[in-house]
């Protein structure tokens, strides 16, 4: 069965981000960009039931700026064996994102789609679900741990009262939670071997759908401030404070 | 303009994110109707009537709504939506799930995790872990919307009266199943609704030492918490994490614990009241955002701390 993977650039998340000073945005000139960590480990959930011999095949898909096509190589070095960059200048957001993935994943004829939770600059959390509605698929959403046979896939998700476990038909949209797996490191060999593999452009246009923002930014600013208090000498004068300053015990 | 609210439950006790939720409707302006959508929930239906600001309820009762599966439920809204300007969830694991899969079978964009109203159509909601606050308009006929509990007081969960009346459940989908719960089963209050939360990271060493933080929030009345790195070593389950991708809380008393501060964390934490963290490292960026900070040994302090509570 194929699978089909979406991988979203993003502002590294070890990147503490700056409002510009025009309150349009975050400054991402000059700041390190990488796959959301999120899709990272889609990447490896779908290339370890690759290895388990329950995929064929790996789609790596993103959707945005020509830069993108550095995140799908990353892809493709962690074990994706072809990509497709749906390339545009606009910001995407989830609509249209999901809009683009579910003619590709028809058009593809996959029987799954892993994706990210959630997109470490927008925080969004929305695509797949978005995704999974626009197919009529079923979702299973924030996976701690995946099954896939050939009809369905038994997922254990995060919620937050513990766990869950669904059983869902195929074809099906799963997206990942940060305990599924541990993502492998990306080896110079396999780096080597991505820039070989297939990676085919497309436009938003060539596929017929519209990707325009209907949420529109009106400002972006920074939270307020919390500043340092001061340190505690003891624990005497820790609960003292709690009980006589702040009274919150 | 009404707003229609998705209410979270388990099919017996209406959640008290759905207060919250209500109050940002009341914020937009309008009526306030909730949905209920579950099986054999008829206390939900009538605890969602009382509820300060509610001028109706619907519920939908079906076996299959039991499980509150996205497909299923979100079958029920969709038919329901008619009529409503704004539908509304909490931006919990429930309403995270449910209303994506809404807006985009009603075709339009979701606004996720709104911390403030400026308006009825713009709202505020944080982005890159809370390093940023966007303001963003959405020009949708219809707004959907999931509301971030911490951004909004409670209202009374008494006081209204609003009618009942049973709407169409429509028909299974029969997409997925449940198979199994594993809810963690704890007597201590609930993280999200909780007014101290002692919190432990990796500096905890092990799940067993974590006895130190459960005897500390009892004397407190407080929920236990955790970070990430404290959830992946196995030391706790997973709903005990606070963060950009756990739980959003903003107790009255926030005590971090071995906890070294990541924005991943702080996202989850930083609009807490009183901020208190136990560190050995006096350089742990915990400390930058603690009201009161303590250098010193976990092991040592947190007993203490205890004894002196
Ligand atoms: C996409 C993404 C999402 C994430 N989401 C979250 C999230 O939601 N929540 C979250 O928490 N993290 C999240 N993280 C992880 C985050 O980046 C950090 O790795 C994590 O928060 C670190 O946890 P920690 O502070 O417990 O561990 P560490 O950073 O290892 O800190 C342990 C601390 O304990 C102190 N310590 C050790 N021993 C003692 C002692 N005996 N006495 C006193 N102090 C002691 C140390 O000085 C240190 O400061 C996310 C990461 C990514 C990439
Ligand atoms: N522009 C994009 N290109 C590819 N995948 C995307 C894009 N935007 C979102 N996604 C996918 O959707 C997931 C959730 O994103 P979001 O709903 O924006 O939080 C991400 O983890 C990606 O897997």
């Amino acid at each position: 069965m194929k699978v089909l993977v979406p991988v979203k650039r993003v502002v590294d998340y070890n990147v503490k981000v700056r409002v510009k000073s025009d309150q349009t945005g975050v400054e991402t000139a000059n700041v390190k960009m990488s796959m959301n960590p999120f899709d990272e480990i889609a990447v490896e959930e779908a290339v370890r039931l690759k290895e388990a011999g329950v995929v064929t095949e790996i789609i790596a898909v993103s959707i945005g700026v020509a830069a993108c096509q550095e995140t799908l190589r990353t892809a493709l070095a962690l074990g994706a064996d072809r990509a497709i960059h749906v390339e545009t200048d606009l910001e995407t957001q989830p609509l249209g994102v999901s809009r683009v993935l579910s003619k590709l994943a028809l058009s593809e004829d996959v029987k799954v789609v892993i994706m990210g939770k959630q997109a470490i600059d927008d925080d969004f959390n929305q695509t797949g679900q978005m995704l999974a509605a626009k197919l009529g698929w079923s979702q299973a959403t924030f996976a701690s741990k995946v099954e896939v046979s050939d009809n369905s896939a038994t997922v254990t998700r995060e919620i937050d009262g513990g766990l869950e476990t669904l059983e869902v038909n195929l074809p099906a949209v799963i997206t990942t939670d940060l305990r599924l797996n541990e993502p492998r490191y990306v080896t110079l060999p396999n780096i080597m071997k991505a820039k070989k593999k297939p990676l085919d452009k497309k436009t938003p246009d060539e596929l017929g759908v519209d990707v325009t923002p209907t949420l529109k930014t009106v400002k972006v600013i920074e939270p307020p401030e919390r500043s340092a208090g001061q340190k505690v000498g003891s624990i005497d004068e820790l609960v003292d404070k709690l009980k006589n300053e702040v009274k919150v015990i | 303009m009404t707003t229609l609210i998705i209410a979270e439950h388990d099919n017996e006790v209406l959640k008290s994110s759905v207060l919250n939720t209500v109050a940002a409707a009341t914020k937009i302006g309008g009526e306030v109707h909730v949905l209920v959508a579950g099986n054999n929930c008829q206390s939900v239906a009538d605890a969602a009537s009382k509820v300060q600001g509610v001028s109706k309820v619907l519920l939908a009762e079906a076996e299959w709504l039991g499980h509150a599966l996205a497909e299923e439920v979100a079958e029920v809204v969709c038919a329901a939506a008619e009529g409503y300007s704004h539908l509304l969830a909490p931006a919990t694991s429930f309403g995270k799930n449910v209303m994506p899969r809404v807006a985009a079978q009603l075709d339009v964009a979701q606004v996720s995790d709104i911390v403030g109203v400026e308006s009825d159509d713009t709202f505020v909601r944080p982005i890159y872990a809370g390093n940023a606050l966007a303001t963003v308009t959405s020009s949708d006929s219809k707004k959907v919307i999931t509301v971030r509990a911490t951004g909004f007081d409670a209202v009374s969960a008494e006081g209204g009266s609003a009618s009942i009346e049973n709407v169409s459940t429509g028909n299974a989908k029969g997409l997925s199943k449940l198979v199994s719960q594993e809810l963690t089963k704890s007597a201590r209050p609930e993280l999200t609704a909780a007014s101290i939360i002692v919190s432990g990271g990796r500096g905890m060493g092990s799940g067993e030492n974590f006895a130190l933080l459960e005897a500390l929030a009892d004397k407190l009345g407080a929920a236990v918490g955790a970070s990430r790195a404290a959830v992946d070593s196995g030391f706790v389950p997973n709903d005990y994490q606070v963060g950009q991708t756990g739980k959003v809380v903003a107790p009255e008393l926030y005590i971090a614990v071995g906890i070294s501060g990541a924005i991943q964390h702080l996202a989850g934490m930083k609009d807490s009241k009183v901020i208190v963290a136990i560190n050995k490292d006096e350089e742990a960026p915990i400390f930058q955002v603690a009201d009161y900070g303590f250098v010193g040994d976990l092991f040592e302090a947190v007993p203490q701390l205890t004894s002196l509570v």
